[in-house]
This record gives C-alpha cells, structure tokens and sequence, in this order.
C-alpha cells in the first residue's frame, strides 16, 4: 500500500512539473498571457517567502524566522552577496531561536 | 573558444549559488529521511520518494500525513496539492530553457521553487539556462543523498533548526527575486500575492494559499495596463 502511495504521488507530482514546460509556444507569444506568465513566479514566490517564514501548518506564527527573514532584508538592502545573505537569515535565526 | 571574463565571473557566480541553494536545502533532507522513516516508509521507500518526487513540500507532507494515520489517497492528495505551483513555474520556465524531446523530459523532474527562483533570477538566456541545471542536479545529488543518509538513522545528529535552517529558503527566495521587484509593476503583484496566501493559511487546505497566489498574478497579469518590460528577455540570447 505504501508503495502504491509513493509511486502514485511520485507519478502525479512530476507530470504537475512536466505540464508547464508542455504549454505550446504559440500560446505564450500573446503579450497579455506573456505578462501573466511573467508576474507567476513573483507572486508565487513572494507568497512561499512569507508562508515559510510566517506560518506553521495553518497558523499563523511569529518566531525567530521572522528575524533571519529581517535580516536577510538588511542583507539585500546592503547589496551583499547570495551567501551572505542565506548565512545572515540562517545565523540570525539560530541566534534568535537560542536566546528565546 | 574564448569566453569573456565577465561571463565568466557570472557563471562561476551562479554555480556557486546554486551549490549553496543545494547545501542549504540539502541540509533539510537529512531531517526528511529521518521524518520518512519514523512516519512508517521503509528506507528504500523514503529514499524513493525523493528521487521520484523531488519536490520537498509534496514529500513532507505525504509523509505527514501517513504519519498522522491519514489513508492514501488523502496522503496523495495533500502533495499533489502542494506541487500544483510547479506547473505554473514550467509555464514561465518553458521559453527560458527552450527544451525539447528527451531533454525536456529530464528538465520537467527539476521543475521546483529553487531552480525557478535561481532560473527568473538570472540576466540572460545563457545564465538562466546554467542556473536551472546547475541548481537542479547539484540539489538533486544533496537531496537524496541527505535523504538516504536521513532515513539510515543520522538524521537526529543534525536538526536543521538548531542551525537557523528553516530560514534559508525564504531568505534565498528573497535574495533572488529583490531585483525582479523593480521591474514593470511586479512589487504590487508580489504583495498581493504574499497577503492573499497569507489570508487564505487559516482556512483552506495546504498548498491551495500558494496557488490562490498564482490566481492574484493572473488577475493583476489580465487586467493590469501597464506594459511589460521584463520579459522580452525570454526570447534570444
């Protein structure tokens, strides 16, 4: 039954990744379909960042995430480096995690 | 065949990025390996599941559903739900990576929240091309390596939240998609987006907040009059 189960929602999740790259390009050109495809993975995106920092399961939460994510913001403002700015959020987290 | 050096500074950039994206994320298959094991998979049945799968929210929370005593087809659900957002990233990826026949077949299993972070994060066709394929094989290897590792019983030696873990996706998610904000009225999309996931968390299932996202992105793409600039970087090199 186990097996059933991974294989099952091995097969469904990758035909889920497989379908978008399946889209024809003909569609994609229209410029109204092009800047809704654009905006996507922003929104997606913006919207994983904040539910990964700022929920557990289906409640809203306030912990030492939200300080790595702060300081990963000052991080970015500063201009620093892709690394530095993981290294900061997961360091300030810890920090954080370890005092409170 | 001579490549300049600001190419070359900017692929080595990139790589390097993307085997951080893998470190830090692989560090989060150790606990998956662990959580498999303890939610009553077998070893090599966790370890499947990060190969065939490869989608860390779907596997979390297939397995935290067999764990909590949950059927199959609820368990099945739940990550399906979850990795609906993937179709949605091909949709954009599609024009960047240009894939055809066997390798598209190949490139739709890397189709995740990393590589397309690391993919729409890039200035060119030529990085963005690197960035997806450097992201997704170098996080492929660490995720299931970690897994497997995990799953054997070292999973208790690392918690990644003693180490902040848990804040390295979003802050890595932020870190790329900063400089998109800018351009043609993606900061607005991008907090409406944020507040209606952040709405809808209490009250619909797991997953669907995300795509309820993907619907605010439409909404704002459809009706939205301000022209586009961005993405005429999607076609060329």
């Amino acid at each position: 039954m186990n097996w059933l189960t991974v294989l099952v929602a091995s097969v469904g999740t990758y035909l889920l990744k497989l379908l978008g790259l399946l889209v024809p390009e003909k569609v994609l050109e229209h410029p109204r379909v092009r800047r809704i495809t654009t905006l996507m993975p922003v929104a997606l995106l913006a919207a994983l960042i904040v539910m990964q920092t700022f929920s557990s399961g289906s409640r809203f939460t306030l912990d030492a995430r939200a300080a790595g994510l702060a300081a990963a913001l000052v991080a970015v403002l500063l201009k620093a480096p892709f690394l530095v700015v993981v290294v900061a959020a997961c360091a300030t987290t810890a920090l954080v995690r370890l005092l409170l | 065949m001579s490549v300049p050096a600001a190419e070359r500074t900017a692929r080595r950039a990139v790589v390097r990025d993307a085997v951080a994206i893998a470190l830090t994320t692989g560090a989060y298959a150790l606990s998956f390996g662990a959580v498999g094991v303890a939610s009553g998979l077998t070893v090599t049945q966790t370890s499947a599941l990060s190969v065939l799968m490869f989608s860390g929210g779907s596997q979390f929370a297939l397995v935290g559903v067999l764990a909590g005593g949950g059927g199959a087809a609820s368990a099945i659900s739940v990550a399906l739900l979850l990795g609906a957002r993937n179709a949605f990233y091909g949709i954009r990826l599609a024009p960047m990576l240009g894939v055809r026949g066997a390798h598209r077949l190949l490139a739709g299993q890397f189709v995740i929240d990393e590589t397309t972070a690391m993919t729409v994060g890039q200035e060119s066709v030529r990085l963005q091309r690197l960035a997806f394929w450097a992201t997704g094989v170098s996080l492929f290897v660490l995720w299931n390596l970690g897994t497997l590792v995990g799953a054997l019983g070292a999973g208790a030696l690392a918690d990644p939240l003693v180490l902040g873990m848990d804040a390295a996706a979003p802050a890595a998610f932020l870190a790329l998609l900063w400089p998109r904000l800018r351009e043609g009225g993606a900061l607005p999309v991008a907090l409406a987006g944020a507040v209606v996931c952040m709405v809808a968390v209490p009250f619909v299932p797991a997953g669907v907040p995300i795509l309820l996202a993907a619907v605010a992105a439409a909404v704002a793409g459809a009706f939205g009059r301000k022209p586009l600039t961005v993405d005429d970087r999607g076609k060329g090199a």
